[in-house]
């Protein structure tokens, strides 16, 4: 008995689906949740017949290529957040691409001197504001935060969060380490609560009348508008694009990257080289309410409707440099505390 | 009082050894901890490697809050998962009252709910837009969240009361398992010399049941420890939040372990202390399976008290969020469901299964070598193969990663270079590797409640077998087991049902396209769309409770009882 039971298991094992290294596959180490894939990695395999296989995870999968060296499965790295990206580029996971395809789709800024990563999508990070409590142009600035006026009338996620610390690094590059610590002083003073939850929990907050501004990222509220159960939360805020009018929203980037150990490259070349087409940056627009990355195609419906987006033109590089000196800074401060 | 219950230790091993087996016994215990410790061992390496110390900025900054709030969530998880584990289980073993055999197993459910999951539910109820303020404002008139206090769940107190509500079934169903082995003629004795009944609870009962109860409170801190979920939505600054920012937020794999390291030394030190201090007592019970349990028969008041105690863990630990997600499971019903779900739910029963049986092999094979051989050596043994359940998961998955890829990169290059082709990756990447965590990180579980229930077996039934020709192989499967079934299905239960909320290490060592019903959950609610995880988190509850009515069954059965 016990023995035909140890022959099930080890059957069972070996049957459960390995890595797959056959042609026409590609197989995809991801840093965001597979169901937002899904409808772009559907186009690809109608498209080009490649089928694609995902592992998600949100933290270690870096450290598992690392470990897995040659022999790794894993042919791309889809990742959100600058900083994340950067650090397969510093540890060496990540190969070069050079395809006219990609650099002609995806603007010089957006992707690695190299070709080392590309990024996908931009998101703003914004300031939604009550539509009650809050009169238009009443606030257009990052820096407007700190005002006195907003004592006790903001709410934000944790400082510690991947968003928040690319928003204080980018604060770093525009005004110096301490005024940046001035600055993000300045906007704990302002709080309304302890730092908590996710972007859509603050936008909930200002339908509660818990505060009147909140900092998130435009894709969260997008979704809540494309949600019925959601929309009347949302309907209850304005945004606001900060800095339009002087040096540009503050965005963070979801990008692709080959990995050095890539078994078939061919492929994550053509899967890279299919994300940046026109065809699917429409899908991320439309299905995750992003900002594609590629110029030719505009934001569409809801997204166009909240107006033009002028980006910081501060390159993704320095905010990614920035990252330990804001964790830090954001610790210094006891953001969160 | 103890000299009731305690006696020398006897020195159990020098007379029963035949060498030769014993060593047989030793040799297999060294080699299963050996790899079982594999996996920690690779963290402490990568502690020695930070990419630069992260003490001094933290102990400047985050660092005394990180470990204030750590040890009061672990103090007020504690005392209330003792509170009502303790509470329940004496309830339903020792008093009749309505519905006790109902309570027996369902007092098990709230176990099947991920912590992260009832943290959401009871945040979705009682955050302003929910149900229970909104129907206080039409009440009261108040308009807005300034006309009236109401408490924050996003709080200490608030992660106490989820982790508490979920975790409470370790102390319940080893602290159950433990008053059901008891013999009563104790009970019986200590009432005849003039005790009352609650005296009685205290000074005799819950000193005899301490082992057990020990080993459920240890699991119940160490999950907590460990806990990344919960504390990371409800914005508690705990040590793992801190771990966890080293590790993403500054890169800094080698700090995030040495803080993982510091929270291992930690968990050790809090068993050894409890160790420790009963250091001198050794305790045996002659278990009677003939001899059945009396319960009380108590005034119907007496019995409302014994219901009501009983009903408000389960109501608030399973009913109330187990009908939200059914709530929310019908109105997304048709985003949610997925045909994918049969096949998720298999992974998820295959892995929780295969790694359930794993555990107890394993587990009763160290747990029976160190009763053959109770050296200082065997024991460090033991606490080495437990320390996997001090770890959180993401950080041990890292560890389990290093080993098996190390040993695939190690041998495919053997093959390279002697065979000229590749066997890539063999075990990293594979539902091996799963097993191989949930095993190194729920070994604690059944290590710890069958060496606890050994401890509690006189050594004079091994004597006896040995000394009729018995080796001490058969004498396990002859005499320990049979006696051990209701602690081995316990320990089965546990290990089967934590794995199947396993969240951060399945994340990263699974397979390419492989999903379990944790790790479905999880891709929604992490991009804040509970809603849409519903359906499969209630799937997860479910698919925990069968297993949790079968086995309860089994443990009520291996006594008789009237």
């Amino acid at each position: 008995m016990r023995m035909k039971l140890a022959a099930a298991v080890a059957i069972a094992l070996t049957a459960t689906p390995m890595a797959a290294t056959a042609d026409g596959e590609v197989n995809i180490y991801s840093y965001r949740q597979a169901y937002l894939l899904e409808p772009l990695l559907n186009a690809f395999t109608d498209e080009t017949g490649i089928k694609t296989n995902v592992v998600f995870a949100k933290q270690g999968l870096a450290e598992r290529l690392e470990r897995e060296g040659r022999n790794s499965p894993a042919d791309v790295v889809m990742t959100v957040d600058i900083s994340r990206i950067n650090e397969l580029v510093e540890k060496n996971l990540v190969a070069e691409v050079d395809s006219d395809t990609v650099n002609k789709n995806i603007p010089e800024n957006l992707r690695h001197p190299d070709g080392k990563w590309f990024a996908l999508t931009t998101r703003g990070r914004l300031i939604f504001t009550s539509k009650d409590r809050v009169e238009e142009g009443e606030i257009s600035t990052y820096e407007d935060l700190t005002d006195a006026k907003w004592k006790g009338r903001i709410c934000t996620r944790s400082g510690k969060h991947p968003y928040n610390v690319a928003l204080v690094s980018s604060m770093i590059a525009h005004h110096g380490e301490e005024k940046a610590q001035e600055w993000l002083q300045g906007v704990k003073d302002n709080l309304a609560r302890k730092p908590q939850g996710g972007d859509r929990d603050q936008i909930r907050a200002i339908a509660e009348g818990v505060c009147d501004l909140a900092l998130g990222n435009s894709y969260y509220y997008g979704n809540m508008l494309m949600d019925e159960n959601q929309r009347p939360t949302a309907e209850q805020v304005n945004l606001v694009f900060p800095n339009a009018n002087d040096r540009g929203t503050h965005v963070n980037i979801s990008g692709i990257s080959l990995t050095q150990s890539a078994p078939n490259k061919d492929n994550a070349i053509k899967l890279i080289e299919f994300l940046s087409s026109p065809s699917a940056q429409r899908i991320y627009a439309e299905a995750n309410s992003e900002y594609p990355a590629n110029p030719e195609v505009k934001p569409t419906g809801m997204v166009a409707e909240w107006g033009e987006m002028n980006p910081d033109t501060l390159s993704l590089q320095e905010i990614a440099n920035n990252r330990n000196s804001a964790v830090r800074l954001i610790d210094r401060v006891d953001y969160d505390g | 009082m103890t000299e009731v219950v305690s006696s020398a230790n006897p020195g159990l091993s020098q007379p029963l050894l035949a060498k030769r087996t014993s060593k047989r016994w030793m040799i297999s215990a060294l080699i299963t901890t050996a790899i079982v410790a594999l996996p920690v061992f690779s963290v402490l390496y990568l502690a020695l490697f930070p990419d630069e110390n992260i003490w001094p900025h933290l102990m400047e900054t985050t660092l005394p809050r990180y470990l204030t709030t750590t040890i009061k969530l672990m103090i007020g998880v504690g005392i209330l998962t003792l509170i009502i584990g303790l509470s329940t289980a004496w309830a339903v073993t020792m008093c009749e009252f309505p519905g006790r055999k109902f309570f027996e197993w369902a007092l098990l459910l709230p176990f099947a709910v991920p912590a992260y999951v009832i943290a959401y539910v009871y945040t979705s109820l009682l955050d302003y837009a929910g149900p229970v303020q909104k129907a206080l404002r039409e009440w009261f008139g108040w308009q807005s969240a300034a006309d009236y206090w109401f408490p924050e769940i996003r709080s200490l107190e608030g992660a106490v009361l989820m982790i508490g509500l979920v975790l409470y079934p370790y102390v319940y169903l080893l602290g159950r398992a433990a008053f059901m082995e008891q013999s009563p003629s104790l009970f019986a004795v200590s009432r005849s010399l003039g005790h009352s009944a609650i005296s009685t609870f205290f000074r005799v009962v819950l000193p005899i049941a301490r082992p057990a109860i020990a080993v459920g409170l240890s699991l119940v801190l160490m999950e907590t420890l460990n806990d990344f979920g919960t504390v990371d939505f409800f914005a508690v600054q705990t040590l793992t939040l801190g771990l966890f920012d080293t590790w993403m937020n500054l890169g800094n794999l080698g700090g995030a372990a040495q803080i993982a390291t510091t929270m291992l030394m930690f968990v050790v030190i809090l068993v050894t202390l409890e160790r420790y201090s009963r250091r001198r007592q050794q305790q045996f019970a002659a278990r009677d399976n003939r001899d059945p349990i009396h319960r009380f028969t108590m005034s119907f008041p007496r019995q409302m008290i014994c219901l009501a105690v009983c009903a408000v863990p389960l109501v608030f630990g399973f009913i109330i969020p187990g009908a939200t997600l059914g709530y929310y499971a019908w109105e997304y019903f048709d985003e949610s469901w997925n045909p994918n779900f049969i096949r998720n739910t298999f992974n998820s029963l295959f892995l929780s299964g295969t790694a359930a049986l794993t555990t107890l092999l394993i587990g009763v094979t160290l747990a029976y070598s160190r009763r053959l051989h109770n050296t200082r050596g065997m024991q460090v043994l033991m606490r080495l193969s437990s320390l996997g359940y001090a770890m959180p998961g993401a950080v041990l998955a890292v560890g389990v990663i290093i080993p098996l890829a190390g040993f695939d990169n190690w041998f495919d290059g053997l093959m390279r270079d002697y065979f000229g082709f590749s066997t890539g990756l063999l075990l990293s990447g594979t539902a091996f590797a799963l097993v191989f965590a949930y095993t190194v990180r729920f070994l604690a579980v059944s290590a710890g409640s069958v060496e606890s229930a050994l401890q509690k077996i006189t050594p004079s039934m091994d004597m006896a077998s040995r000394s009729l020709g018995h080796t001490p192989g058969k004498t396990l499967v002859k005499v320990h087991l049979p006696m051990l079934r209701g602690t081995l299905v316990t320990a089965a239960l546990v290990v089967f049902v934590d794995c199947m909320k396993e969240l951060p290490a399945t994340l990263i060592l699974r397979p390419f396209n492989y999903e379990t019903l944790a790790t479905y959950v999880y891709q929604f609610a992490s991009d804040e769309q509970l809603y849409h995880s519903a359906l499969p988190s209630l799937i997860i509850v479910l698919a925990g409770i069968i297993p949790i009515i079968l086995m309860s069954r089994s443990i009520s059965n291996s006594r008789t009882m009237t």
